[in-house]
């Protein structure tokens, strides 16, 4: 039942996807196709599967984590962002230095910008008690002005016309590829890692345990002597540090310099992945894979359909729907029945 | 005699691979209070909420008053006249009585003549409330008071009572019983759900004995005896249990000194100056109703509430107030919470996770923060044979086991420790009395091979059987402990509600 669920989530989500097309006037088999099997078609096209996945992923494995433990942080985004900014300033700082050093540090640096932005919710939830689903996700916009101001004013690339973007980062300051004739990119290994060492993670070690523990039953894991504080505090900062990383890997990769905007809503798309991959590190890997095709398929269908690009949205979306649409109806039943008490006056 | 106020004939229901009634049949007289006796699982719960129509029936029919009824929910047994007061009430904390009342009715009522109604029967059944009082600051008898003048608003001609004596002090059974026998004078019948053999010989006037979901008898009371009543019930005569010497006081394991503690909790129970000691060989029972600081007494002693001071607990003569749950197991101290599913076991993990839930650091289970699989396996494995825990196997979830297999496996997770200081709550609370012997054995073989337990329980006749030394909690103190030979059942019930100790009583 647990992994049926995805799959029927998946069908509705196809069958959706059939009478949308149908009323928007576009025959539908031809729009799954572009949106489903085109992007497959070429070698580059598995290249782009990889490279959108990879976000995905490292951030999905590390946010799984957190939900199995009963913290929601909802703001992988701006971690993201953060990553990008501190790794990216990094780069910007060297930019004219050759030097091996260079990429382990922005590598470095981006996972301690995501981690400090995951901090500050941590820090709210653990000293006042404050609801790290609104903390972590208002963060996300303060992450997103805050590279907006950077690329707008002291960031800008001199040489660049005035257009809001940095200068584009060294060769030492990019990720190499890993495939010729795609733009693969080392981050792939990285996600890979991810959830080798979060399978690891959960299913052998006791930090694992204690997660799923404080999860599953708060009284129990204070029973077992773990600090429900500590847990927040580990996975907030795994959750934003796996973001920033794939923050960083974003732009000194795909990218290759810092932007206003430098993604594509990744890391609320890795909520999604998490749940789809049924909050298993190797689900995860699938749903990234899945959800990495909803990026490239939107790109095809409308290259080759004219659909406007808020299709990944709704296919996104009602994929996500349906999941939670199927894991309530499996354990509950709908029962329909007439209110029998009316409102009652006093007199 | 009374005519037949509700006959069930036959009523059979099955749950998946379990028979939960089979061809059970029951006469019920006005004015008659009726027993329905049995362990726990022989079946008395599904009977009840087929009568009061919570299940429906697999086969089997109803008779009410002479006709044939089909009693399809709760409301339509109310609109019958039949009322039940549950085991768990359904209460809200922090609402008054009177909210809690007018809330629960199915009708339209004018809260004015409500009011009235509601001081009228209180006051006609004995049983003292105030209206506008909050039901949190309530003792748990005066919320099962709400809950039968809830029930007798409807003028019920019966009423079915689900072992409402399980939460209550001596006194306040006495008063409980007082009101049940005037209802039934007036001609009320009453159905009485209990597996206390002693209440049933003083209240009840006919008995149905339930066993794995079969009548084996139907009998009057008065011919006879708890014993003979006991034997039918469980289908073999018990045991008698061990003898316990009281042993010498000489070596103090567990020393609990002027301990308290505030609670985050708006509905907790503050501990003031709680003082307890806990000798080796020595079996100390702490009474009490439930409420009344016990999860925070065991809390404090576990190390889950850590404490202000480190003297205020000492291990084996080792201060460690300051100590979180794991230091103070490497101090050989065990603890069983009361809550099975939740705290005691993680319900949705596998036995093996909840065995090593408190074991991986005291049986080093661990090695680098990596878990020593097979070894934690070969644990669980250990517990279950010597434990007897029915089980599939050792990836079963905890919340697939039933109440009295996953409590034996708890305690059998904690004695496979061999801890030299055992605090246990509640040890058999809902557990079938084959699981609660083998549970009690099993304590009393602790203590006998010189550990130190104490034993919190709202179960009078357990802690009379097996302590050496007894006391209560009320409102989060503790009493003064007296030699359970030196102190009846009714001076135990004064600690309970609330007398610091028996001087001056005369005892």
């Amino acid at each position: 039942m647990v992994f049926g669920s995805p799959l029927v989530a998946f069908i509705l989500t196809l069958v959706a996807g059939v009478v949308l097309f149908q009323i928007m006037g576009v025959n539908p088999f031809d729009a799954l196709y572009a949106f489903f099997v085109e992007p497959l078609t070429s070698l580059y096209g598995w290249g782009e599967l990889g490279v959108k996945a990879t976000p995905l992923v490292l951030i999905a494995v590390a946010l799984s984590i957190g939900f199995r433990a009963g913290v929601w942080n909802i703001g992988a985004e701006g971690q993201l962002t953060l990553g990008a900014i501190c790794g990216g300033g990094v780069a910007l700082l060297f930019y004219d230095v050759e030097g091996f050093w260079v990429l382990p540090l922005m590598i470095a640096a981006g996972i301690g910008g995501g981690m400090l932005w995951a901090a500050i919710p941590a820090l709210l939830r653990t000293r006042f008690n404050a609801n790290e689903i609104l903390t972590s996700l208002m963060l996300t916009y303060v992450a997103t002005l805050l590279l907006s101001m950077l690329v707008h004013g002291p960031w800008r690339d001199p040489d660049g016309f005035n257009f809001p973007e940095s200068r584009i980062f060294s060769e030492s300051a990019t990720l190499p590829l890993i495939l010729g004739g795609t733009r693969l990119h080392l981050g792939w290994i990285f996600a890979l890692l991810a959830v080798a060492a979060g399978w690891l993670l959960m299913s052998r070690t006791i930090i694992g345990f204690q997660v799923k523990v404080v999860g599953e039953a708060p009284a129990a894991g204070r029973y077992a002597g773990f600090r429900v504080r500590r847990v927040i505090w580990f996975t907030l900062l795994l959750g934003g540090g796996a973001a920033g990383l794939a923050g960083l890997i974003e732009v000194s990769g795909p990218i290759g310099q810092l932007l206003p905007s430098i993604s594509p809503g990744y890391g609320f798309t890795a909520i999604i992945v998490a749940f789809v991959g049924r909050l298993h590190p190797v689900g995860v890997l699938f749903a990234g894979l899945l959800l990495a095709l909803s990026y490239l398929g939107g790109e095809s269908a409308q290259i080759s359909l004219n659909l406007p690009l808020a299709v990944t949205g709704v296919f996104q979306g009602l994929l996500l729907f349906f999941l939670l649409a199927c894991d309530v109806l499996i354990h509950y039943e709908v029962r329909w029945r007439s209110n029998t008490l009316t409102s009652t006056r006093s007199g | 005699m009374h005519p037949v106020l509700l006959s069930a004939q036959n009523m059979t229901r099955t749950f998946p691979g379990v028979v939960a009634n089979d061809a059970v049949s029951l006469a019920l007289r006005e004015g008659e209070i009726h027993a329905l006796l049995g362990e726990n699982g022989a079946g008395k719960s599904t009977l009840v909420k087929m009568i009061y129509g919570v299940l429906r029936p697999d086969s089997g029919s109803l008779v009410w008053n002479g006709k044939e009824v089909s009693i399809s929910s709760p409301s339509t047994a109310r609109s019958l006249g039949i009322a039940m007061v549950f085991q768990h009430f359904s209460l809200f904390d922090a609402l008054t009585v009177f909210e809690n009342i007018y809330l629960g009715l199915d009708k339209n009522t004018n809260a004015e003549n409500l009011k009235k109604e509601i001081s009228a029967i209180s006051e006609r059944y004995g049983l003292p409330l105030d209206p506008d009082r909050h039901v949190y600051t309530l003792s748990v008898g005066e919320r099962q008071r709400i809950e039968i003048i809830r029930c007798l608003l409807q003028n019920p001609k019966l009423l079915v009572m689900d072992e409402p004596t399980s939460v209550l002090t001596p006194q306040e059974v006495e008063k409980l019983f007082q009101t049940l026998r005037q209802l039934a004078d007036e001609g009320m019948a009453i159905l009485y759900i209990s597996h206390k053999l002693d209440e049933i010989k003083q209240l009840c006037e006919h008995a149905t004995i339930l066993r794995d979901g079969r009548v084996v008898d139907s009998v009057e009371v008065v011919n006879e005896t708890a014993a003979s009543l006991a034997e039918k019930m469980m289908g073999q005569a018990l045991s008698p249990s061990l003898d316990s010497i009281a042993p010498q006081r000489e070596k103090l394991m567990l020393l609990v000194n002027e301990l308290n503690a505030d609670t985050d909790d708006q509905y907790g129970i503050r501990l003031r100056g709680i003082n307890l000691q806990a000798y080796a060989g020595e079996i100390v029972g702490i009474a009490g109703v439930a409420g009344n600081g016990q999860e925070e007494l065991l809390k404090a002693v576990s190390g889950e509430t850590l404490l202000a001071t480190s003297s205020m607990v000492k291990l084996n003569a080792v201060e460690c107030g300051k100590y979180g749950p794991n230091r103070r197991r490497k101090l050989g101290l065990a603890c069983i919470p009361e809550e099975r599913l939740g705290h005691g076991s993680v319900p949705g993990m596998s036995l093996k996770d909840n065995a090593l839930l408190t074991s991986f650091k005291r049986l080093g289970l661990l090695t680098r923060g990596f878990i020593r699989s097979a070894a934690a396996v070969d644990f669980t494995h250990r517990i279950i044979e010597r434990f007897d825990v029915r089980y599939r196997d050792h990836q079963s979830l905890a919340s697939s086991l039933s109440g009295g297999n996953l409590q034996k496996f708890i305690v059998g997770r904690e004695m496979a420790q061999n801890p030299d200081v055992l605090v246990v709550s509640q040890p058999t609370w809902g557990v079938d009395a084959g699981a609660a012997q083998t549970i009690r054995a099993s304590i009393q073989t602790l203590a006998g091979e010189g550990s130190a337990v104490v034993v919190i329980s709202q179960d009078l006749d357990e802690l009379m059987s097996i302590c050496h030394r007894i006391g209560a909690i009320c409102a989060g103190r503790l009493s003064d402990f007296y030699p359970v030979g030196d102190i009846t059942v009714q001076q135990v019930g004064l600690l309970m509600a609330g007398a610091e100790s028996l001087e001056g009583d005369g005892s």
